[in-house]
């Protein structure tokens, strides 16, 4: 199936403000995360879908609490598993705008498989991670992305183990559109977004989100982000390239793919009654076929 | 042995290749086509391909609801590692072994059940025919032993074989002429009663779940492999091509229950289907779904556990998960198929109540149902259908996702829906569906999805009850289980203690008054049903749904329940 252009026909006048929430976020005072929901909100206001056409998705962690600072639809589902859901969401109903959230932990470690496999069948989806680098929910215990000698309680003197590079993997799974951005960077982080929303198949959007309670020292990252050295390339390998010798902290889009999306669902006639012939036999039925296929064989699985 | 009989249970076995299975398939085939039931349990050996095989089937004029306690005949293609059965093939005095001189003699395991030895020379007869193939001389062997008429018989290999082209069938027609006409040679005959033709349906257990899935109205389907309750999820990958509808391979059992959230949130009646390992992965999620209060059927095709068990045979074991695994209280329906014959009306009515609930439902099947193949009357009930909740009370400010009704049960506009935005959660929420750490709205949720189920009637649907009403001893089963004491209570009631069997089709909530009432009067009340530790007892005890004195007969899978056992088991009790 080819790449199809996105169902953005008749975009509204809205505004972030359609997108606030009465809801007061948890975060602490100067977390990233409250960039990277203004960026959102900015970006659903420019893409033009009413609040009711869209639905937020989030596992758990600090910053899968977001759903509920949207007016959109949410889901806030268990640990790791947003992407499973939104993938859910968005093949039972295509219509509907999905993005999903959420942070390093719960979507590199305990959601790891699924991120794996959701850039690989590319349906069509926004995945944007709120990396910090640490699990701030509980307290400050090492992610995936963490550095191997950062000391905590839970790794004293560090983990000893190399962090991995989420885009990296993005990009050997197969997702269609991968990019970095810095939460602080609201205005061009949201146009990001609307790009990766706008994208067809499944886009990822790793966003660096400073964690002031546990990582104060990420602070640094507004003078240590480079900004402006990543050109976008549909080629996967050079892409690759470009992620693995950075320095991790470039922002930009690295990879704009034509991979075709996940397939459309069968349309089929909807009659069970038809499907029930198959099992006639015997009387008027004794023409009817009668192997139906699983029970011949003897297989086990 | 030659006066007209209601039954006749045959095995036919032979090494990985010969067809063994096939052959099975074709005899209830045509078993059906002359007007007869049956059913049939196939048995292999641990390897993926090939291994031995092994087709047990019983023949007869009324519906076989239960595995034969032995065996009339046993037919083997060749004797490599068929042994190995065994212990699942009774065989007796009364019975006979089928077998070719050539393959040596037979194995002692089973030449000591006594059983008279009718020796044919099975692989000359199938080289006499071109592209004869052993198995369909089985077939054909099978056939005359249960005096199956010869047009019904070849009507089912045309079936059977026919997409293979004509050479094939006439191989296959060829090879099974031979083989009746070689049996009917020796003399020997166990012919069936002639039976009434009817149109039937042929097809397991897993089949008419997957149909009560599309015509409860199933539209996705998420799932990841597992035995035995991956022919569901291939059935419908396959059908509702033609259907309509999407299955989805999962990464994993997590992955599949939570794909199912996504889609039944967005508005898709919504099944996964997994086996008791997957269902274990699943309970975080099964919580979730009854948290946040999204529909869904969860079918779990019981196996030998714990761990991976013994993935290929049937128990009952999962009935305390199914009940109550997931952190926290989260009250939940399960339901039973109580046959075969059950499944696609238990499994649409699933599909109705988790929509009319909005919260998850648990099938529970087993292997033994599942992977069985049988014949019965063309099943005519349908549930009556239900749907989701999805009109707001009220937009804007004042929609309340979760508001507190009577009936528990409260509007989920899918997205899509203007002014009615709300976030599904698995923290404690209030009306709003915000979340909330209050207990006062903590506990009214609570109460709330509790209410859910206690209010909602689930009329007849509850149970079955077979067998004389007012007889003194009640045999309460459920699943698998119901088939085997169905076949015991009814010899029981034949030798002068008349006995009922309550089929037990809701697990949870207990449908307590309409369970007493199906069990009053009963002197003796024993609860029937295969796994270690009596889980069903131990569930109606402690939910105080039996009277004081009632009896457990728990007894693990792998092996199936056998009527003769139930009934030993009772008289071994009133003798002591």
């Amino acid at each position: 199936m080819t790449i199809h252009e996105q169902p953005h026909a008749c975009p509204q006048q809205l505004t972030l403000k359609d997108f606030k929430s009465s809801v007061e976020p948890i975060w602490c005072s100067g977390c990233g995360d409250f960039g990277v929901l203004q960026s959102l909100q900015r970006a659903l206001a420019e893409l033009g879908r009413p609040p009711h056409e869209v639905v937020v998705v989030s596992g758990i962690g600090c910053s899968s609490r977001l759903p509920a600072y949207t007016t959109a639809y949410g889901f806030h589902g268990v640990h790791g598993r947003a992407l499973p859901v939104a993938t859910g969401i968005k093949l039972a109903r295509p219509d509907l705008e999905v993005i999903t959230v959420g942070g390093d932990g719960d979507g590199y470690s305990i959601g790891g498989n699924h991120f794996l496999h959701a850039a690989r069948r590319n349906v069509d989806l926004t995945y944007i991670v709120m990396d910090n680098r640490v699990y701030g929910m509980t307290k400050g215990q090492p992610s995936p992305t963490t550095e191997a000698d950062w000391d905590s309680d839970a790794a004293p003197g560090g983990t000893g183990v190399k962090p991995f590079s989420p885009l990296a993997i993005a990009l050997a799974a197969g997702a269609n559109f991968v990019a970095r951005g810095f939460a602080l960077d609201v205005k061009p982080l949201a146009a990001m977004i609307v790009e990766a929303v706008r994208h067809p198949g499944f886009s990822f959007i790793e966003v660096l989100s400073p964690c002031i309670t546990f990582r104060p020292e990420e602070m640094e990252w507004k003078k240590s982000v480079e900004r402006g050295a990543i050109q976008p390339t549909s080629d996967r390998a050079m892409a690759t390239a470009a992620v693995l010798s950075d320095t991790e902290m470039s922002t930009g889009i690295f990879f704009k793919g034509d991979r075709g999306v996940y397939r459309e669902a069968p349309k089929g006639h909807g009659d069970a009654e038809k499907i029930a012939a198959q099992f006639r036999v015997g009387g008027n039925a004794h023409l009817a076929p009668v192997d139906s296929g699983c029970c011949g064989g003897g297989r086990t699985l | 042995m030659s006066e007209a009989r209601k039954s006749v249970a045959i095995v036919i076995a032979g090494s990985g290749g010969t067809g063994a299975i096939t052959a099975g398939s074709a005899l209830l085939a045509a078993a059906a086509r002359d007007g007869h039931y049956g059913l049939m349990t196939k048995l292999s050996g641990a390897q993926v391909r090939g291994g031995e095989a092994a087709a047990l089937i019983e023949l007869g004029v009324d519906p076989i609801e239960a595995q034969p306690d032995r065996f009339d005949c046993l037919i083997a293609l060749d004797w490599q590692d068929v042994h190995r059965f065994a212990p699942e093939i009774p065989l007796d005095g009364d019975s006979i072994i089928v077998c070719d001189p050539k393959n040596g003699a037979v194995p002692e395991a089973i030449a000591r059940s006594g059983a008279r030895v009718v020796e044919l020379p099975i692989a000359q007869i199938a080289a006499s025919v071109e592209g004869g193939r052993l198995n369909m001389v089985g077939f054909g062997i099978a056939a005359e032993l249960a005096g199956l008429e010869p047009e019904a018989v070849d009507d089912a290999i045309r079936a059977m074989i026919g997409s293979k082209g004509e050479k094939a069938v006439t191989a296959s027609l060829g090879a099974d002429a031979a083989g009746r006409a070689a049996f009917a040679a020796t003399g020997v005959s166990m012919a069936l009663a002639p039976g009434r033709k009817a149109e039937r349906w042929m097809l397991s257990g897993n089949e008419a779940v997957g149909l009560g899935a599309l015509r409860g109205g199933i539209t996705f389907v998420a799932a990841y492999p597992i035995t035995p309750a991956t022919e569901i999820t291939e059935w419908l990958a396959v059908q509702m091509q033609e259907h309509g509808g999407r299955v989805v391979l999962a990464e994993d059992e997590i992955a599949a229950i939570n794909m199912c959230c996504g889609s039944a949130y967005a508005g898709a009646p919504t099944m996964t289907i997994t086996s008791g390992p997957g269902l274990a992965l699943k309970v975080e999620t099964i919580g979730l779904a009854i948290a946040a209060e999204i529909p869904m059927v969860i079918v779990d095709v019981m196996r030998v556990g714990p761990s991976t068990g013994i993935p290929t045979k049937s128990d009952q074991g999962d009935l305390d998960i199914a009940l109550r695994g997931t952190p926290g209280d989260a009250p939940r329906v399960v339901i039973a198929p109580i046959s075969i014959a059950d499944c696609p009306a238990t499994t649409e009515r699933a599909v109705h109540i988790a929509e009319a609930l909005q919260t998850p439902v648990m099938l529970l099947s087993d292997q033994s149902i599942g992977q069985t193949q049988t014949i019965i009357d063309v099943p005519t009930e349908r549930p009556t259908p239900l749907k989701r909740l999805t009109v707001p009370f009220a937009t804007g400010p004042d929609f309340r996702r979760y508001q507190l009704t009577d009936s528990g049960v409260s509007p989920m506009p899918a997205p899509g829906t203007p002014d009615c935005q709300w976030v599904a959660d698995g923290l404690s929420h209030a009306e709003s569906g915000h979340p909330s750490n209050s207990a006062a709205i903590h506990v009214a949720q609570l109460e709330k999805r509790k209410r859910k189920l206690e209010t909602f009637d689930f009329g007849d649907g509850w149970g079955d009850v077979f067998g004389p009403a007012d007889a003194p001893l009640a045999l309460l089963a459920f699943g698998s289980s119901v088939g085997p004491a169905k076949v015991a209570a009814a010899r029981l009631t034949e030798a002068g203690t008349p006995t009922r069997v309550v089929a037990l089709r809701v697990l949870s909530p207990i449908p307590k008054a309409k369970l007493s009432a199906a069990l009053a009067g009963a002197k003796r009340i024993v609860v029937v049903e295969q796994n270690h530790s009596a889980q069903l007892y131990r569930h109606l005890r402690g939910e105080k749904a039996l009277p004081h004195g009632s009896e457990s007969f728990a007894r693990p899978g792998p092996t199936p329940f056998r009527a003769a056992e139930i009934v030993a088991h009772l008289s071994q009790e009133v003798a002591a």
